[in-house]
């Protein structure tokens, strides 16, 4: 009996133990498109959305818990891609400021940018990959 | 099974499990948390005022309380930027004299920016319209609910859309129509877009026009273009003392995000001026084409149009009377008619900064209402903080998660002044002397 109860959790474990190991490399591919994007954000973003991606009332929304930024990702890659003017209500207020296009950003560099904002200001989403940057800008042209 | 071998899926179960959350420890980032400090007196926030003065909050979340306008008889009028239970108007009134509004009512079915009285009427604007309510012989609103719409159609796209307003002693109406674009390039706010010259914003806005003030329904065509060459006014002020218009601009952004190799980020967060100009008719302030460098003392071509940061250019284009630091986002301008303040404050400006966000990454600066001492219709000396505090403190001024934002400015009978906030809706009247 003891012996089935310490077979079950051996291998118990070293499914769990399996997985974090498959886990790992992703989460640290992940970790590295974060931190590109951070840099992309500092450079391309911060100046309007600010340091916290909080915005600036009534002017750049914020992209915090908001469906812009963690809804479909075609949407945020064509907001990215093609800029945006005709301004967002969230939470009930008005954000007017036009948003410059960024389509001079390579495929890399706005999927690691996305990432970044969908894993940053306490967001939590999946990645966006270059590839589906890549298929978006070809429908966007 | 061996026991070492268990210890070795437990140490690489919990080594994964730790990486896990070390990702997620990296991933996630510090956001400012705003909690309420409460003192007596003034709300939620202390301010800070040269000594002998004292403020009290007259009213309290109002809404996006933006400008304000006084009576003779003491009522107080807010236009809110957004409806209030359907109102864009808040009356307030303080039936006991103890500095606090008892009263309040709402009346007027349209957002806005821009109120001002005059001639037994109120006037109040959209961010496409102005009306106006009669005031009764006793001074309350004749009619709430039908204004008489004085000037309609005005330019509103998405930028520079609040439609500030000022009256004359002759029965004129002026009103800002601020330009919808941070410095007219052929793609608004887009690196490598050149500057359109000539600029076709400034034929309908960009500018400030002159209504009358008694003319219903008057639109362009009917109205004169005052001055041009103004990016966007929010703080404008009638000055009886030289009987002309006086106007705070918003200076342009972005020279970094634009021009990088023109301009590092202390430099984009300090340049450039935020102006004050006086008007006449005919005036040309200059924008697009220049910006003001208040280091330099120079209007310096813009970089949209072969600006280098050192060229000058804008010989037909008028200096300001003053200037200050960049970005401090100038919403309320007064100048100062009353007995009740010390000498030093008479016929002088008080101007209210809303408080900046185009500095980042530099830390945010402003959320204080500033004085400039005049003498005979021109600035002496140098300008100092008059109320600061609106922000909560220092870090809440440098994240730019100002707890209020200082807006409008209007003087009372008695010569006490009120300061808006169009974050929380505070009201703040600042007296001096005696509580």
């Amino acid at each position: 009996m003891i012996y089935w109860i310490r077979l079950v959790v051996v291998t118990g474990l070293f499914l769990i133990g399996i997985s974090a190991w498959t886990i790992a490399p992703l989460q640290s591919k992940l970790q590295a498109s974060i931190d590109r994007g951070k840099i992309i954000y500092t450079q391309q973003c911060l100046s309007c959305h600010m340091m916290d991606g909080g915005g600036v009332q009534s002017m750049n929304p914020p992209l915090i818990r908001t469906k812009w930024v963690l809804g479909d990702k075609a949407d945020l890659i064509t907001i990215v891609l093609k800029g945006m003017n005709s301004g967002v209500e969230i939470d009930a207020v008005q954000y007017h400021n036009i948003m410059a296009s960024h389509a001079d950003l390579s495929d890399q560099q706005i999927a690691d940018v996305l990432t970044y904002i969908r894993n940053g200001f306490g967001n939590k989403a999946k990645a966006v990959t270059e590839a589906e940057v890549k298929t978006v800008r070809a429908k966007t042209h | 099974m061996p026991t070492r071998m268990i210890r070795m899926i437990y140490a690489l179960l919990l080594s994964s499990v730790f990486s896990v959350f070390a990702c997620a420890n990296n991933s996630s980032h510090d956001t400012t948390k705003i909690s309420a400090s409460v003192s007596e007196g003034d709300g939620d926030v202390t301010l800070t005022l040269p000594a002998g003065f004292h403020a009290s909050v007259f009213a309290e979340n109002l809404g996006s309380a933006r400008h304000i306008a006084v009576n003779s008889n003491g009522d107080v009028y807010v236009k809110l930027q957004g409806l209030k239970d359907g109102k864009g108007i808040v009356r307030l009134r303080d039936t006991n004299g103890d500095g606090k509004a008892e009263e309040k009512s709402g009346f007027g079915d349209f957002a806005g920016t821009g109120i001002a009285i005059g001639n037994s009427y109120l006037y109040a604007s959209s961010d496409e319209e102005v009306f106006r309510f009669k005031l009764d012989a006793s001074g309350n609103v004749a009619d709430p609910d039908h204004p008489e719409k004085i000037v309609t159609g005005l330019l509103s796209r998405h930028e520079h859309e609040a439609k500030a307003i000022a009256l004359d002693n002759d029965g004129n109406l002026y009103v800002n129509i601020g330009a919808y674009s941070n410095s007219c390039q052929v793609q608004d706010r887009q690196k490598g877009s050149p500057g359109m010259k000539p600029c076709p914003i400034l034929d309908s806005a960009g500018g400030i026009w002159k209504f009358k003030a008694d003319k219903p329904n008057q639109t362009y065509g009917d109205g004169v273009r005052y001055a041009t060459g103004l990016r966007n006014v929010v703080g404008l002020n009638w000055n009886t003392q030289t009987n002309t218009l006086f106007v705070m601009q918003h200076g342009r952004d972005q020279l970094h995000d634009l021009f990088p190799d023109l301009y590092d980020t202390k430099q984009s967060a300090e340049l450039p001026a935020e102006c004050l100009y006086e008007l006449h008719q005919g005036s040309n302030c200059g924008w697009p084409y220049i910006y003001y460098d208040q280091v330099q003392h120079k209007k310096i071509l813009a970089p949209e149009f072969g600006g280098d940061g050192k060229k000058t250019a804008g010989e037909d284009a008028q200096d300001p009377v003053f200037s200050f630091p960049g970005h401090l986002a100038p919403n309320g301008l007064l100048f100062y008619t009353g007995s009740q303040f010390p000498e030093k404050y008479k016929n002088g400006a008080f101007v209210v900064f809303h408080g900046s966000w185009n500095r980042a990454p530099e830390p945010q600066a402003g959320y204080f209402v500033v004085f400039v001492p005049f003498k005979d219709g021109k600035p002496v000396g140098n300008w100092e903080v008059f109320a600061d505090g609106f922000s909560g403190g220092a870090q809440f001024t440098a994240s730019g998660r100002a707890k209020h934002r200082p807006c409008g400015i209007a003087q009372s009978p008695d010569g006490s002044i009120y300061v808006t906030d169009d974050t929380k809706g505070t009201v703040w009247k600042i007296s001096y002397g005696n509580k």
